[in-house]
């Protein structure tokens, strides 16, 4: 349980003609975070695809906890958690119900647990309305409501911050801050520089 | 805010049978298992298509508009419509669940669902399975409820319809699973619909022989029990391969 | 260990190279027992006594329904190691075989229609074995549909992958259920496509064509192979050293 750590060596990604990842090499352990930027097109998404496992590179490999992450594909998605560009919710479904599905096809969640993680991100007044009728920075705070609710070590995040306001980009960075604390890793690809109230993270550039 | 956090932490802990000695970051004891994660990708689908329920009906809708094409364009004498009925009846399921098939799983890709399933760290078979189960009893079993109507505008003998509604259900099984296969090949693909034809028609031909040789054997008295069997054991083969191989598929989609 | 020759197998530019060196030694043989398989069917083997002359077209048509299956399955079976192993030459192989499987099928259908018209007095009987290459002609279709409509090339060869081994499980349900429902519609006295008592002489250059068909098929796909490999290939350093040598 303490040798969580996450390794990555000598990446190389072919997208067609395009080689988007170069020998990408890094390693994360307990409460780091990972920064990675860069301009559009360089690779920023097709690394955390890459990372999750649902790309396979042409070279290289990522080890979890010292072990090739294919050899146990369902632990390592097991200690995961991914958010891609756009919340992987439902517009026909209320924030709560699309959080009850979501999170619960993955581990068993008490009302009590999904209630704090609601308030937690200000979803409160709002959470049982259809999440077709809420704006995209509403959208992206059940996303991260269910990013708490996962409570896995390892987090995978791209561009947490879009769409949200000042208050909720301070959001992204306690949760972030919280996950380092309770000693999980983070890698978020990101546009925007993250709130200056996280320290100690360490960067990623990638070039286009 | 960091108490907050540990607030759901600790209720996570209550609510679940792990033992409370777990930390939060370590490894997930609270883990859904494989059928509670099949039962709510189930239930998410069926939930889903009743509040927007253009899949329950536009299915039905095309299945009556197909069967009415024939006594339109071939006789309205019932004598004679009896005679192509098997045939209208089958092609008109074949033609409907496949139609349906554009509502598997295209929202989903779209979402971003599919995604959060094939990294879930479940068995994406499974919720493969699951998901095909809602689309059989949100398209296969009203298809088979409504063939006793479409048969009966056939000329189709009173008698003949619980055989035709079996054949129907049995049949439609093996049709979502076959289907499902070539909506998840197709995930990557602007425009599809023609391609889908494509690949699941020649795949389905087995299930459309089978199921209208019982149908003509319902209405003509005839025991019928073999072509069902048949049917069954194509829904059987169905149930143990397709949804690996659709799993195969969407993981292949999301790369 | 064993997997390094599999591995110098699987590199495009030996698979290159070697598919040029290999062409010759089926294309000739290839050439010359169709030669002499027709001469031998079309010239020496005696006229049938039921169908006199017509018969003589199954020197084409069994050789092409043999190959549709048979590279139905080569294809699916490349197809299958490609997947399992993630090598990128077997899914060149398997996308090589669509269109000559396909080219096959036609060709079976198509004499299996001209054969029908002195046997049936019709160009279209909807009898098993032509119903069952008529849908076999509809999966190559799928498989090459599906290919073409995917634009990322890993993906179109994962995703056609497993349509191919999909579709190998289904043949012989198809083809048995074909089988089943043309036994109970067809009238027993009319005349199927069925394998004649053949006589020696007819047989030899059937069995000729059969193997030159064979031959024919891997000299064609070893051709095939290079267009794709170098097509795939073609911003690699390899290829613009084998051009301009």
């Amino acid at each position: 349980m303490h040798d969580e750590r996450l390794d990555v060596e000598n990446l190389h990604l072919w997208r067609g003609d395009r080689h988007v990842l170069r020998g990408v090499s890094f390693s994360l352990s307990r409460g780091e975070c990972l920064q990675v930027t860069g301009p559009n097109g360089s690779g920023k998404t097709s690394l955390l695809r890459t990372l999750s496992a649902l790309m396979y590179p042409e070279e290289g490999r990522v080890l979890w906890r010292g072990q090739d992450v294919r050899a146990d594909l369902a632990a390592f998605h097991g200690a995961l958690a991914y958010l891609g560009h756009e919340p992987p919710l439902k517009g026909e479904l209320s924030a709560r119900e699309n959080l009850r599905y979501w999170i619960g096809v993955r581990r068993r969640i008490g009302s009590r647990a999904l209630e704090a993680a609601l308030e937690l991100v200000g979803a409160g007044a709002w959470c049982d309305r259809l999440v077709r009728t809420l704006s995209a920075g509403q959208r992206r705070r059940v996303a991260l409501a269910g990013l708490a609710l996962l409570m896995v070590p390892l987090w995978l995040l791209d561009e947490p911050t879009t769409n949200l306001d000042r208050e909720g980009q301070q959001l992204v960075a306690d949760l972030i801050a919280e996950q380092r604390a309770r000693g999980g890793m983070v890698v978020t690809a990101v546009h925007h520089e993250l709130p200056a109230s996280l320290r100690d993270l360490r960067r990623l550039e990638l070039r286009a | 805010m960091s108490r907050v956090v540990t607030r759901i932490a600790d209720s996570l802990v209550q609510t679940d049978t792990a033992p409370s000695t777990q930390t939060p970051a370590g490894p997930d004891t609270a883990q859904a298992s494989v059928l509670e994660a099949a039962r709510l990708a189930l239930a998410r689908d069926l939930r889903l298509a009743f509040r927007k329920r253009d899949q329950l009906v536009q299915p039905l809708a095309f299945y009556a508009m197909v069967t009415m094409l024939f006594p339109l364009s071939i006789s309205p004498e019932l004598s004679r419509l009896r005679e192509v009925a098997p045939g209208v009846l089958w092609a008109g399921a074949l033609l409907a669940s496949l139609l349906a098939l554009e509502f598997l799983f295209r929202d989903d890709a779209y979402d971003g669902t599919l995604e959060q399933y094939a990294l879930s760290g479940q068995s994406l078979t499974w919720l493969m399975f699951a998901k095909t189960a809602a689309h059989w009893l949100l398209t296969g079993l009203p298809l088979a409820l409504m063939a006793p109507l479409a048969g009966l505008s056939l000329g189709v003998p009173a008698a003949a319809l619980p055989g035709i509604v079996v054949s129907v259900a049995v049949g439609s099984i093996a049709l979502s699973l076959i289907g499902s296969i070539g909506a998840a090949l197709t995930l990557g693909v602007k425009r599809s619909s023609a391609l889908l034809a494509l690949l699941t028609l020649p795949l389905s031909l087995p299930v459309l022989i089978f199921g209208a040789r019982a149908t003509q054997l319902a209405i003509s008295g005839g025991p019928l029990l073999a072509p069902i069997e048949l049917l069954a054991a194509l829904a059987v083969l169905g149930l143990t391969l397709a949804p690996l191989a659709a799993a195969a598929a969407v993981r292949i989609s999301l790369e | 260990m064993t997997w390094t020759w599999f591995h110098r197998l699987a590199s495009p530019p030996y698979i290159y190279t070697l598919a040029a060196r290999l062409t010759p030694w089926f294309a000739w043989p290839a050439g010359l027992l169709i030669v002499a398989g027709l001469w031998g069917g079309l010239v020496l083997a005696p006229p049938d006594y039921q169908q006199g002359d017509g018969f003589r077209i199954i020197y084409v048509h069994a050789p092409s329904a043999w190959m549709s299956l048979m590279v139905y399955t080569t294809m699916a079976i490349a197809a299958a190691v490609g997947l399992i192993w993630r090598i990128k030459v077997a899914h060149a192989v398997a996308a090589s075989c669509a269109p000559i499987g396909a080219s096959f099928t036609f060709a079976a259908l198509v004499t299996g229609a001209l054969w029908g018209q002195p046997m049936w007095g019709t160009y279209w009987e909807w009898d098993p074995r032509l119903t069952s290459e008529l849908i076999l002609l509809f999966l190559y279709l799928g498989y090459m549909g599906l290919r073409a409509a995917l634009e990322d090339t890993q993906r179109a060869d994962r995703a056609s992958g497993v349509l191919a081994v999909v579709g190998v499980v289904n043949v012989p349900i198809i083809h048995y259920s074909v089988t089943w429902w043309n036994s109970l519609h067809q009238a027993p006295t009319v005349m199927r496509l069925a394998k004649p008592e053949i006589a020696a002489s007819m047989l030899v250059p059937l069995l000729m064509m059969l193997l030159g068909f064979t031959l024919f098929f891997v000299a064609i796909l070893l051709v095939r192979l290079r267009g794709e490999v170098l097509s795939r290939e073609r911003s690699a350093s390899w290829i613009r050293e084998v051009v301009s040598a």
